[in-house]
């Protein structure tokens, strides 16, 4: 690999108190995909139980938002500050969705028959 | 570090950063996703403007089409493998590589199921008459499930050779970027579906 | 050739098998010199045959089909093929040495890139010899290429299909490469401004070549595998196509004339012999040009029908994209004025950019006010615009940077004398040809039509338009010339070649060794070089870390194997629609190869070799004599 990294053993202490530091995010990331999967029953529950569309189609679709954003900042670790470069990363990520949303914008409005 | 044999202790709290590579890899992958985001868009505003629209008379709609119960239970295998790819990266952390193996094998056979079912929706539309040259909404919507599904085969098998290649070596600080950017792809994958089964099945439901 | 000593041991064999295995940046980019002039060379071909046609009234040089396919091929390969290939030899050549890098972050996707690129732009060019080129336009609007018989636009939807992946994995190597392998001190804000805008570029590139994929993709399966995305008695929409196209289309613009930007902004400031007026707006311009750029597509379609809403907000975005172009070309100015100016080929080339490009961006602003639109869409006007904006703008910084960077690439200069007699030539048959087509427009002469009837009052301005672009032919020949003379020229083996650099790259001494910088420079601020020699530095940069072993990539012959499983799969799919029984075997087979070859590098452990210590000395001392690069 690339000359200049140099690894060194880490002091007990360090190596117990990065043992605790990954299993209790560990934990977090359980509790954020329980969050998820509520988040999906209460999805299809409110689809199925045959509410007005105009109270569904914006929960469900907010229900979609939450879940991507647990998705992207917990379990793709987009919220880790040691990342290399994160800030960057964040900022072609959101304007990825920026691009993308003006097409959905588009598509929809003008294009017709 | 060819020769270099960690121990839990040397093992960096990074391991995917710790190289010049896997820093070039990280943000690689991540950079691709974003390029990943807008193709994806672009198929999705397709398939939102093509929805219900075919030949005079067609018989086929979303509202009618589509079964939740199988979109529910593929939305849960695939949910479900998401988070194992997460306990992957979480013993890779901790240096153990039998779990990182466990994990990411699970992953597999999690992915598969969801293929499986996937498979068996589309040859099930197929069946019934909605083939991909039936009408326009027919051919935006095997474009965009497709197009997932194929993006979940090349997760599949990116996954699978990772598993097969290091089973002898170990985990290293060339592979650990490699396990790691084959788990955010994954990640990313779940990020799609999650659109897909909210606008394309819940709200082709709706009407 | 940027290791000249090392390929003088090599046989002719081992010089072709270096180039299709190699992996360094610097000869990926005279790979990309070479096929970008290549196209270059064909495609203006193209355009004189057409301007020998319109030369006249009523002429038969050529026949209708023959022109469409003649102006389809001219405007696909020009944009596609020769000047994004020449754009990323220079960000190749020149993106690592500025930000102090050994190589870019992905030089196997960067070898993956050409290839795919390569092969694309290959196969798009055979349908010339088998039954017949595309000929829908450049922008194969889905109504007309859907129902073209015979095979062009087939050869068009693969053609591009595998070149713009090639294109888009350069985008992502790119980009990776400037955001991660920058020189400890090369801060985001002290990047030369060439690095900016192929940043900002490569952007473009990632979220404008998606769109292009979808499209060709939709357009792949609707004419060969029977889908219905823009088939109308099918429930499609040809308006799809229109988007998608102009969604990638409009960007594209903005990935040409970025680097072009990037170029001026390095050879103003060495012939002006002055630092760069105003670097931080121009950084705020280069990003604001490039998002501003992705809000603005609607505008090829203003006549579609979008309604006054639509058309509205994106004429207004438009004009917007006018106050940060102004703001570069105020700094060219602002650099220029009062700088101690030294007009060689380069600066010529810069002097001869800004009028033109600024009257190419006028007459955008003219198109963008969509009530007149209607008058001029699809008028000679619009010709006259973006040959203004993309031969003013992009193909003047090309052939600047030819002369401004020979020396660097080749370890040769390019002649002055020769160079000089080219950019008069050029330009001035530029304006002949093109100027007085904004007149042709205003007359009512439609574009892409094969001939004319005489005393509409066009036929004088075609016949000077003609003889304008034969003159730019002219001065095309006498670069390859210049091109052909430097090869028997005497190497340079020098520093700074003008003897103003001011950026990273010009602190190496030429040939530069493969490994680039024998040991990572210490950037200590913006302009690095002109702040070293200033401050009496003669080795030209501070180093960051003591002499040690290198670490370097090895080559590999996989990315052309890749990307000729993708060309056989492609011939596969081209014959589907004629029902031949082999179509599919084909595509097997092709797609096989492809994914046997991805296969074979994710298993095999690729982890690159040392060069050390006494290698770097020696090669030191072979490139530059005793005591090496001081």
């Amino acid at each position: 690999m690339g000359h200049g990294t140099e690894f060194r053993a880490k002091t007990k202490a360090q190596y117990q108190y990065d043992r605790h530091h990954n299993a209790v995010h560990m934990r977090k990331q359980v509790v954020n995909f329980a969050i998820m999967i509520f988040l999906t029953f209460l999805a299809f529950t409110v689809v199925v139980a045959d509410f007005s569309p105009f109270f569904i189609k914006p929960l469900i679709l907010l229900l979609a938002g939450i879940q991507v954003v647990l998705q992207l900042y917990s379990f793709m670790h987009m919220d880790d500050k040691k990342g290399h470069h994160i800030g960057v990363i964040q900022l072609f990520v959101w304007t990825g969705a920026l691009i993308a949303f003006t097409f959905f914008i588009t598509f929809l409005t003008i294009i017709w028959w | 570090m060819e020769e270099t044999k960690f121990t839990p202790q040397t093992w960096p709290d990074h391991p995917e950063q710790a190289t010049m590579e896997g820093k070039n890899k990280f943000v690689g992958i991540w950079i691709f996703i974003c390029s990943d985001i807008v193709l994806f868009a672009s198929v999705f505003a397709t398939y939102l403007s093509l929805k219900d629209k075919g030949p005079a008379g067609m018989e086929f709609s979303a509202a009618e089409l589509y079964e939740l119960p199988l979109a529910f239970v593929m939305t849960m295998l695939l949910l479900t493998s998401s988070l194992t790819s997460v306990f992957a990266m979480y013993h890779m952390k901790n240096y153990n590589f039998k779990g990182v193996q466990t994990w990411m094998i699970i992953t597999v056979l999690l992915g598969l199921g969801f293929l499986g079912l996937e498979i068996y929706e589309f040859y099930h539309y197929v069946h019934i008459g909605f083939g991909y040259t039936q009408s326009a909404f027919s051919s935006a919507f095997f474009t965009l499930v497709g197009t997932h599904g194929l993006h979940v085969v090349i997760g599949l098998v990116w996954i699978t050779c990772l598993i097969v290649r290091n089973a002898r070596r170990g985990l290293n600080l060339y592979n650990a970027p490699k396990y790691y950017a084959a788990s955010i792809y994954w990640h990313f994958i779940d990020v799609v579906w999650v659109f897909i089964f909210t606008v394309v099945y819940l709200m082709g439901v709706l009407g | 050739m940027s290791s000249v000593a090392v390929a003088k041991k090599k046989g002719f064999g081992a010089t072709v098998w270096d180039y299709l295995t190699t992996v360094d940046h610097k000869k990926l980019a005279v790979l990309y010199l070479v096929a970008g002039t290549l196209f270059f060379a064909i495609a203006g071909f193209e355009a004189l045959l057409m301007r020998i046609q319109l030369m006249i009234p009523n002429n038969n040089f050529v026949s209708a089909g023959f022109f469409n396919e003649l102006l389809t091929m001219h405007g696909t390969t020009m944009l596609f093929l020769a000047a994004t290939p020449l754009l990323f030899a220079f960000m190749n050549a020149i993106v690592p040495l500025q930000i102090g890098a050994r190589d870019v972050a992905f030089p196997f996707l960067n070898s993956l890139g050409f290839w795919l690129f390569f092969l694309g732009a290959l196969f798009l060019h055979l349908s010339f010899f088998m039954g017949g080129a595309p000929d829908a336009g450049w922008t194969s609007y889905a109504s007309l290429s859907l129902y073209s018989p015979g095979h062009g636009i087939d050869f068009y939807v693969l053609g591009l299909q595998i070149s713009g992946a090639g294109t888009l994995i350069s985008g992502i190597n790119f980009i990776v490469t400037i955001i991660t392998m920058r020189a400890p001190g090369m801060t985001f804000m002290r990047m030369p401004l060439f690095t900016w805008t192929s940043l900002i570029s490569s952007t473009l590139i990632l979220f404008a070549f998606p769109p292009l994929t979808v499209g060709l993709f939709l357009m792949l399966v609707d004419r060969m595998f029977g889908a219905n995305f823009f088939n109308h008695t099918m429930g499609g929409n040809t308006i799809i196509w229109e988007h998608l196209f102009w969604i990638f289309g409009h960007p594209e613009v903005y990935i040409l004339v970025l680097p072009a930007f990037g170029l001026f902004s390095e050879i103003i400031p060495v012939f002006a012999r002055k630092r760069l007026f105003g670097y931080s707006s121009m950084v705020f311009a280069t990003i604001l040009i490039g998002f501003l750029g992705f809000m603005v597509w609607a505008h090829h379609m203003f006549t579609t029908g979008l309604g006054p809403t639509a058309n509205a907000i994106f004429a207004v975005a438009t004009m917007a994209i006018a106050v940060p172009t102004g703001m570069k070309v105020f700094n060219w100015i602002l650099t220029i004025w009062g700088g101690s100016i030294k007009v060689t080929v380069p600066m010529l080339y810069a002097l001869g950019f800004i009028p033109s490009f600024v009257a190419g961006g006028v007459t955008g602003v003219m198109q963008a006010t969509a009530p007149l639109d209607y008058q001029l869409h699809d008028s000679y006007f619009i010709v006259a615009h973006f040959h203004y904006v993309i031969v003013g703008g992009i193909v003047t910084a090309i052939f600047g940077s030819f002369h401004f960077y020979w020396p660097i690439m080749f370890n040769r200069a390019l002649s002055e004398k020769l160079g000089k007699w080219t950019f008069w030539i050029f330009f001035i048959g530029f304006h002949l040809t093109f100027f007085i087509q904004h007149f042709l427009g205003l007359m009512g002469m439609p574009r892409r039509v094969f001939t004319y009837q005489a005393d509409q009052g066009w036929d004088l301005f075609n016949f000077i338009s003609s003889i304008g672009a034969l003159m730019m032919g002219v001065g095309v020949i006498l670069l390859v010339t210049n091109i052909f003379m430097s090869i028997k020229s005497k190497p340079l083996n020098c520093r700074d070649y003008w003897g103003d650099g001011r950026s990273l790259e010009w602190a190496l001494k030429t040939p530069v060794p493969f490994y680039n910088f024998k040991q990572t420079p210490l950037v200590r601020g913006f302009d690095p070089y002109w702040l070293e020699k200033h401050e009496g530095n003669k080795e030209g940069m501070t180093y960051a870390e003591p002499l040690g072993d290198i670490h370097m990539p090895n080559n590999s012959i996989i990315p052309l194997v890749i990307s000729i499983g993708m060309f056989v799969a492609a011939f596969g799919a081209l014959y589907h629609p004629d029902g031949v029984s082999w179509s599919i075997p084909v595509i097997v087979i092709g797609l096989g190869i492809t994914v046997a070859a991805m296969i074979t590098r994710s298993l095999k452990d690729d982890l690159g070799f040392h060069v050390h210590v006494d290698e770097i000395l020696a090669t030191e001392e072979e490139l530059y004599g005793k005591g090496g690069n001081k």
